[in-house]
C-alpha cells in the first residue's frame, strides 16, 4: 500500500509517501531507491523483492525521493543533503530495523542502520553520465556542448539533465559523493545473476533476480 | 574473440536485454547507434560509462561521435586501441 510520512522540505513541512508493505512485524526493512532514472528501471524488480518479504514476514518500505514520483517537492530544491535528511525521517517513522540501499541511493542512506548496499555507485560517475546523455543528445540535434562547461553552468545555475532540472547544490553535491558504507554488507550483481537492470536501456520484470535479492535478505536475518 | 570484444559484447547483452547467443552473432558491421531504436542518448551514456568502468579507460566527449557508434567494429576497434594506450602507459 501507499503510505504517507512527514519530511521537512525547503518550504516547511511536506507530506511524501512510500510503497510499503507493513504488518508491524519486527524486522523492517528500509528501501533507499537508487537516482534519476535507474530507480525507474530497477523498481519493478525491488517491488517483486518486496513481495517475497512479505511472503517471508519481513515488512519493507520504498519511500520516494523528495522531488521524485508522487512528491509535491520541487526537483530542483533538492540536494544529497535533503534526501540524506529525508531518508533518516522516513526509516525514523517507519522504525524501520535494517536498510538496504541501491546503487544512488548509497550516498543517501542512514548509514547507522545495518543492512546491504546494492551496486553502490559513486556521485562522479552518476554525474558523468548523465552530462554525457546531454551532450550526446545536443549532438543528434546537431548542438554542440561539452561535459565541462556544462558542469560549470550546472553548478552555478543548475541544469537540466535527462529531463531532471537538477539544482545548483545537488550538482555540487553529485561531483564529490562516494558512498558511505559503513559495515553493511556489499551485494554484487553476479550474486543476483543476469545483468545490471539499470543499464537495460528497456527495462522489464526480472523474477529471478527479485528471488534471490529476497532469499539473500532472508538468509542474512535468519527469516 | 578477445577480452575487450567479450567484455563489451557482455555490456550490450546487458544493455540491450539480449541472450549471449544473439550479442555472440554480432559482427563488425552490425549497427548500433541508429540501428537499435532502444540506444538513445540515456542509453548510450549509461552503455559508455560502463565500458569505462569496466575496461578501465577513460572516453572523452571528443571522441564520441556518430562514427564511433555506428558498428560494433567501429566501437570495437576505438576500445582495442585505448585498452593498448592503457596497457602501454
Amino acid at each position: 500500500m501507499i503510505a504517507g510520512w512527514p519530511c521537512p522540505g525547503p518550504s516547511g513541512q511536506s507530506e511524501e509517501y512510500a510503497l510499503t508493505f507493513d504488518r508491524s512485524r519486527t524486522q523492517r526493512l528500509l528501501i533507499v531507491p537508487a537516482l534519476f532514472d535507474e530507480a525507474n528501471r530497477l523498481r519493478r524488480m525491488l517491488v517483486e523483492t518486496m513481495r517475497l518479504l512479505d511472503s517471508a514476514g519481513i515488512d519493507s518500505f520504498l519511500p520516494d525521493l523528495p522531488g521524485t514520483n508522487e512528491s509535491t517537492q520541487a526537483f530542483d530544491a533538492q540536494s544529497l543533503h535533503g534526501w540524506r535528511v529525508a531518508m533518516k525521517h522516513a526509516s525514523s517513522h517507519f522504525r524501520v530495523t535494517d536498510v538496504l540501499a541501491v546503487r544512488g541511493g548509497t550516498l543517501v542512506f542512514p548509514t547507522t542502520l545495518p543492512g546491504w548496499v546494492y551496486e553502490p555507485a559513486k556521485g562522479p560517475t552518476i554525474l558523468r553520465q548523465l552530462l554525457r546523455a546531454r551532450t550526446i543528445a545536443a549532438r543528434e540535434a546537431g548542438r554542440h556542448e561539452d561535459s565541462a562547461s556544462l558542469l560549470e553552468i550546472g553548478r552555478t545555475e543548475g541544469l537540466e539533465l535527462a529531463g531532471y532540472r537538477c539544482g545548483a547544490s545537488l550538482i555540487a553535491g553529485l561531483q564529490d559523493a562516494l558512498p558511505q558504507i559503513e559495515g553493511q554488507r556489499l551485494i554484487a550483481q553476479a550474486e543476483l545473476g543476469g545483468g545490471g537492470l539499470w543499464l537495460r536501456a528497456e527495462p522489464a520484470a526480472a523474477p529471478d533476480q527479485s528471488a534471490a535479492l529476497a532469499r539473500l535478505i532472508m538468509a542474512d536475518l535468519g527469516a | 574473440m578477445n577480452d575487450t570484444d567479450s567484455t563489451l559484447r557482455a555490456i550490450l547483452s546487458d544493455v540491450l536485454g539480449l541472450s549471449a547467443d544473439r550479442v555472440a552473432s554480432f559482427d563488425a558491421s552490425t549497427g548500433l547507434f541508429g540501428d537499435l531504436p532502444e540506444l538513445d542518448s540515456m542509453a548510450v551514456a549509461g552503455l559508455l560509462t560502463e565500458i569505462e568502468d569496466r575496461l578501465d579507460i577513460v572516453i572523452e566527449d571528443d571522441e564520441v561521435d556518430g562514427e564511433l557508434l555506428e558498428s560494433y567494429g567501429n566501437l570495437l576497434t576505438f576500445l582495442e586501441a585505448k585498452v593498448s594506450q592503457r596497457t602501454l602507459g
